[in-house]
């Protein structure tokens, strides 16, 4: 399998773009932002069409619709954590400015190019050149470098905003600066695993290490862990079945570590509710 | 889609131009009859801070559509069906009234349901061929070729929701506004939760039809969020919101009709460019009106 090139650079990306993913998605499952990561990753979609649409590089598209807004929903959020239905309507505009592009793109495109759309939609793992994939363990091993310089005074914020600001961490400018590494993570996965199935490797692993380990760094090196070991299965398994998308295998082996977990958890804490069962 | 004849600015003889064709006329009644469900619907969604929940539905319609694709089954049952089971799913995941943890649980459950929807959504349309075309009016939607059968099923489909909301209605905007004493007073607050999920399925697989799966939220949210601004009487609000759904899906289409870009964009942007008027002048009000808004009655409620 790791004979082909395309199968090495995909480990090499996956590898480094799940490990920001884990570690910045226990953050973002830790301070119930699931929603505007949900948020960021459409907005990735809509950033990268834009680019297209004007014939410039993806990338750029991407990176700046998905930082530029999460420093926006910081900013206009109180305390930084913006309100849920702020974000949908936000969103919604966003999302149509997505379908606006993408008329456009596919309009002024010939046939051929089509296939971009559902690149930014889906992702193309697989597809990755040699110098894509190095550039993107780059850029992801340099969010996972920031997020861990802040992990201290963010967690303690996370857990205990009040005494944070007691003792004077700037707890407003950490909300926002995690945004924007949330924003940069959620622009770097879109090529990965593309715009709709960054959530998956956001939410999964991290609500998975929450209900497994109720200690921080803990959890944090558990949700780190589980992201990239979805994604090693995820791809042996689409290397594996061949009509199997590589996006929807990683989702699917992050979705089934969820449910193990939240079954682990029910089972523990010995009082089987029907609401904890479920995943 | 290109018009035969381009906008006069006459009234009558635009309003003459886009009811000429059978399929304007189809898309017209379709959006209105989604526009008055996903407004009414909308509004408690919005009241009940249930975005997130509702944009899952939502995306859950996506998998739906392209799985009935796949069997060769209409679309149409597997919106419902999808919607439908997602809200169940949604439902055994939800812990009403839980703060902090339980609610980072519940957003990593739905986060992760919603992920998986998508992957599998792909899945089938990958297994079906994936055509763009096909996939890109799943996923946005188009008001083309809507039968008069679509519009007289989805005007079955709202009188039943919009009855069962009814009903509801009263018990679940007390354990909306305040759920602790309406449990304490007897009403069933996890029940009503678990049927307005199902409502909100019901009316996200309508709307997905028309709008495709991710614009779902243009009419559901939008509206809702502006008449929450507007003013904190349920009667009132859920009327505003419902006018306001029917404006933007009115003059949407008719825009759509004589431009080359798609409904979804314009359906968007005209609900959210009167979202960001209502609450800059809201805003305005408040700073220099002798008393606070409507809005923050609503703000203080949730």
């Amino acid at each position: 399998m790791l004979a082909h090139e395309f199968m090495r650079n995909a480990f090499l990306a996956g590898t480094f773009v799940a490990l920001a993913c884990g570690l910045v998605g226990y953050f973002v499952v830790l301070r119930a932002q699931v929603f505007a990561g949900d948020a960021l990753s459409h907005v990735a979609f809509t950033g990268a069409l834009a680019a297209a649409a004007a014939g410039a590089d993806i990338r750029l598209g991407l990176f700046v619709a998905t930082v530029g807004v999460a420093a926006g929903i910081g900013a206009l959020g109180r305390r930084a954590r913006p309100d849920d239905v702020v974000i949908g309507s936000v969103f919604a505009w966003i999302l149509g400015l997505g379908a606006l592009f993408l008329s456009i793109f596919i309009a002024g495109s010939s046939g051929s190019d089509g296939t971009a759309a559902v690149r930014v939609l889906f992702g193309s793992i697989l597809g990755l050149s040699a110098g894509e994939a190095r550039l993107a363990a780059l850029i992801a091993a340099a969010a996972c470098v920031a997020l861990l310089a802040l992990a201290r005074p963010l967690l303690l914020s996370t857990l205990d905003p009040e005494v944070a600001r007691g003792l004077g961490v700037p707890v407003r400018a950490l909300g926002g600066a995690f945004l924007v590494i949330l924003g940069a993570v959620a622009a770097e996965a879109t090529q990965a695993v593309g715009a709709l199935l960054l959530l998956g490797l956001l939410a999964a692993p991290g609500g998975a290490a929450r209900l497994l380990s109720d200690r921080p760094w803990h959890g944090l090196a558990l949700a780190a862990a589980i992201a990239v070991g979805s994604t090693w299965a995820g791809l042996v398994l689409s290397y594996e079945i061949e009509s199997l998308p590589a996006g929807t295998a990683i989702v699917a082996v992050a979705t089934a570590v969820f449910v193990f977990a939240a079954a682990r958890r029910a089972l523990a804490s010995g009082s089987i509710r029907p609401s904890s069962i479920e995943a | 889609m290109n018009a035969l004849t381009g906008i006069s600015l006459d009234p009558v003889a635009d309003f003459e131009a886009v009811t000429e064709f059978p399929f304007m006329v189809n898309a017209l009644w379709a959006g209105t009859i989604v526009a008055v469900l996903a407004g009414a619907v909308g509004w408690f969604m919005v009241l009940r801070r249930q975005t997130f929940a509702g944009h899952t539905l939502s995306v859950i319609a996506f998998p739906g559509a392209a799985a009935a694709a796949l069997a060769g089954l209409p679309l149409a049952v597997g919106y419902f069906g999808a919607c439908a089971l997602g809200a169940l799913g949604l439902a055994a995941v939800s812990r009403p009234g839980a703060a902090g943890s339980g609610q980072a649980d519940e957003s990593a459950a739905i986060g992760t349901l919603q992920a998986l929807a998508l992957g599998l959504g792909f899945l089938f349309v990958n297994l079906y061929g994936g055509q763009l075309a096909s996939l890109e009016s799943l996923l946005f939607g188009t008001f083309l070729g809507i039968t008069s059968g679509q519009v007289q099923t989805l005007l079955w489909v709202a009188v039943a929701a919009l009855l069962a909301l009814a009903a509801i209605g009263r018990p679940l905007l007390f354990a909306s506004v305040d759920g602790e004493v309406a449990r304490a007073a007897g009403v069933p607050t996890r029940l009503l939760g678990a049927a307005f999920l199902l409502l909100l399925g019901l009316a996200v697989a309508a709307t997905a039809e028309i709008t495709g799966a991710l614009l779902v939220f243009a009419l559901l949210v939008t509206p809702a969020a502006t008449a929450q601004q507007l003013t904190a009487r349920p009667g009132l609000g859920i009327a505003l919101s419902v006018a306001l759904a029917l404006l933007v899906t009115w003059v949407g289409l008719t825009i759509a009709y004589f431009s080359p870009y798609p409904v979804g964009f314009w359906v968007t942007s005209l609900s959210f460019g009167l979202y960001l008027a209502v609450r800059l002048g809201v805003g305005v009000g408040r700073r220099w009106g002798p008393r606070a808004g409507p809005a923050a009655a609503i703000g203080a409620e949730a």
